[in-house]
């Protein structure tokens, strides 16, 4: 049985995939098996950390293990935005609290105003220079219209696709909004002006499933393939990197493959 | 034979050596090397109005929760496992103080700008944000044939720095060990007065450690005070002597909803004096003994 969050991590692998030598960084159980699963398969070239400070050439097992991470290099905090984010080598996989049409996310707070927000999160992090600066894609658990909003995001904390954001005079030819990975779909940027496009559907989910979860349209080319599923090597891989199943975890009720969604 | 420069002082007198309004700038990142004693002191005395530079963890939480912040500059407030800072978005969610936010990587901008005595610094982080208008930032156009226009990330000059090291001697030589040492050079570099807390203290850094030099991770001009510390980042971690206190952070956040009032929990979460707060938590000891963060 292969599970939805399994299948997600394989996506995630797939979006990660490239022939370059850039840290590939992914936040959270799903992305980060996808980062692991991509270096250990198709794009060795990718480099991560240990999830603190240093580099690795064997992706790190999520959460207590045996044995020690063996460090092969060294990217601290201290270096981060030289060596990877403001240089441009790095690919992140993130997941941002709203998403709209324009790929701008929040991830700082929400409703109310700046000065008092009904709900404050995190702060905006290093989502500005990531985005205007390195490729970006987003996974989503819970694909739903809370977080692709209708409108703008409450809180611009990444730069997208929007023209009434942008300055002239400004570069912003570094802007790489990769794909969106849901529990649903997958998802790129590749309509007319960047509209969100359907790339393909999770097993068992319509076109009409992820119209409705979406509070925005979302372009339809002709007819969209299945997600596909990782093999027997990608689960092999997945499981000796998450032994004790944090991305059971990760969507709601940890459904197999192709349950009606 | 000239006196040997001898910089050492109590937690009280380098917070006597603060003022209200003060910008002072909080090395460390999130749980991570905090200087968490000094913090503590602060909290004991009547310090106010305070511009409050951070990557924020329960530094900025509880000095957010007592009232001594005006303002806050920050890109995020975070526990790590815990992810997001109870007592700092009780206070946010109550609009309660001012913010600048900024981008992570601007931030450590701000304080290079500092460092090197400029006005600011051109970025192109902020564009097509919302920082850049919440933030009140200006623009700046490059003046040759590119002509880019870029966010030009202001100084962020602080009257004061607080960090958290390792080692250090009486004359403010500092070695910083661990796997990352954050942005705590900058803020040391960005301040007109930087005061450390120290694990472990010698009187001549070149008698005890002069195989680890390379640890000076900034020179000891940048260096006004220091004083004696162990255990003084606990609840937050101090690589590679120990991690950060998970079971001490989730008791610290669970009392932003039960009670929800810090005046009720002060006393418990900073304590009457430093050795009060030693003594209940089981000594500097007992801190070395939390285990390293899994990440």
């Amino acid at each position: 049985m292969i599970t939805l969050a399994e299948l997600c991590i394989h996506a995630c692998a797939e979006a990660f995939r490239t022939d370059r030598e850039i840290i590939a960084t992914g936040i959270g159980p799903v992305p980060r098996l996808g980062a692991g699963l991509a270096k250990l398969t198709h794009s060795p070239g990718l480099m991560m950390t240990d999830g603190e400070a240093y580099l690795v050439e064997q992706p790190v097992p999520l959460g207590p293990r045996s044995t020690a991470p063996k460090a092969a290099g060294h990217l601290p905090f201290s270096r981060f935005f030289d060596a990877a984010v403001w240089s441009g080598r790095r690919h992140a996989i993130v997941t941002p609290t709203q998403i709209d049409r324009f790929g701008q996310t929040n991830l700082s707070c929400l409703g109310g105003d700046h000065a008092r927000p009904r709900t404050q999160m995190l702060g905006v992090r290093g989502f500005p220079g990531n985005s205007i600066h390195h490729r970006n894609s987003l996974f989503v658990p819970a694909h739903g219209t809370r977080t692709f909003v209708a409108g703008e995001v409450d809180m611009v904390s990444s730069a997208g696709y929007n023209p009434a954001r942008r300055l002239p005079g400004g570069h912003y030819g570094d802007i790489d909004l990769h794909r969106i990975i849901t529990n649903l779909c997958v998802m790129d940027f590749g309509g007319p002006d960047h509209a969100v496009r359907l790339v393909s559907l999770h097993p068992g989910v319509s076109v009409d499933d992820v119209q409705a979860a979406t509070g925005f349209p979302v372009l339809v080319e002709g007819q969209v393939p299945e997600t596909a599923l990782p093999d027997a090597d990608a689960l092999a891989i997945i499981q000796s990197l998450d032994p004790h199943n944090f991305r059971g975890s990760v969507i709601q009720g940890n459904p197999p493959v192709g349950r009606e969604a | 034979m000239t006196a040997m420069l001898d910089k050492r002082l109590s937690a009280a007198e380098i917070v006597s050596r603060l003022q209200d309004g003060m910008t002072i700038g909080i090395g460390g990142w999130g749980p991570r090397r905090k200087p968490m004693a000094l913090v503590r002191e602060i909290l004991r005395s009547g310090l106010k109005d305070l511009t409050i530079v951070s990557y924020g963890g329960a530094d900025v939480g509880m000095l957010c929760a007592a009232g001594r912040v005006k303002k806050l500059v920050f890109a995020f407030v975070s526990l790590d496992a815990i992810p997001l800072e109870a007592w700092f978005r009780k206070v946010r969610e109550a609009g309660a103080i001012e913010v600048m936010e900024l981008d992570e990587g601007m931030l450590q901008w701000g304080l290079k700008a500092a460092a090197f005595r400029l006005p600011f610094l051109p970025t192109r982080v902020g564009l097509g944000t919302d920082v850049v208008p919440l933030a009140g930032l200006k623009t700046v156009q490059s003046p040759y044939a590119d002509g880019e226009v870029l966010v030009a990330m202001p100084a962020l000059r602080l009257d004061a720095a607080l960090l958290h090291v390792n080692r250090c001697d009486w004359r403010g030589n500092v070695q910083l060990l661990g796997p990352d040492l954050y942005y705590d050079e900058w803020f040391a570099r960005a301040a007109d007065a930087t005061y450390v807390s120290t694990e472990v203290l010698v009187d001549r850094m070149e008698d005890h450690f002069p195989g680890d030099a390379a640890a000076n991770l900034f020179e000891r001009s940048f260096v006004q005070g220091v004083a004696h510390l162990p255990g003084g980042a606990h609840p937050s971690s101090l690589p590679p002597l120990h991690g950060p206190d998970m079971a001490w952070f989730k008791a610290y956040s669970d009392a932003a909803r039960d009670p929800g009032d810090w005046a009720a929990v002060a006393e418990r979460f900073v304590g009457a004096t430093e050795a009060d707060y030693m003594a209940g938590i089981g000594g500097p000891e007992a801190v070395a003994a939390v285990p390293l963060a899994i990440y």
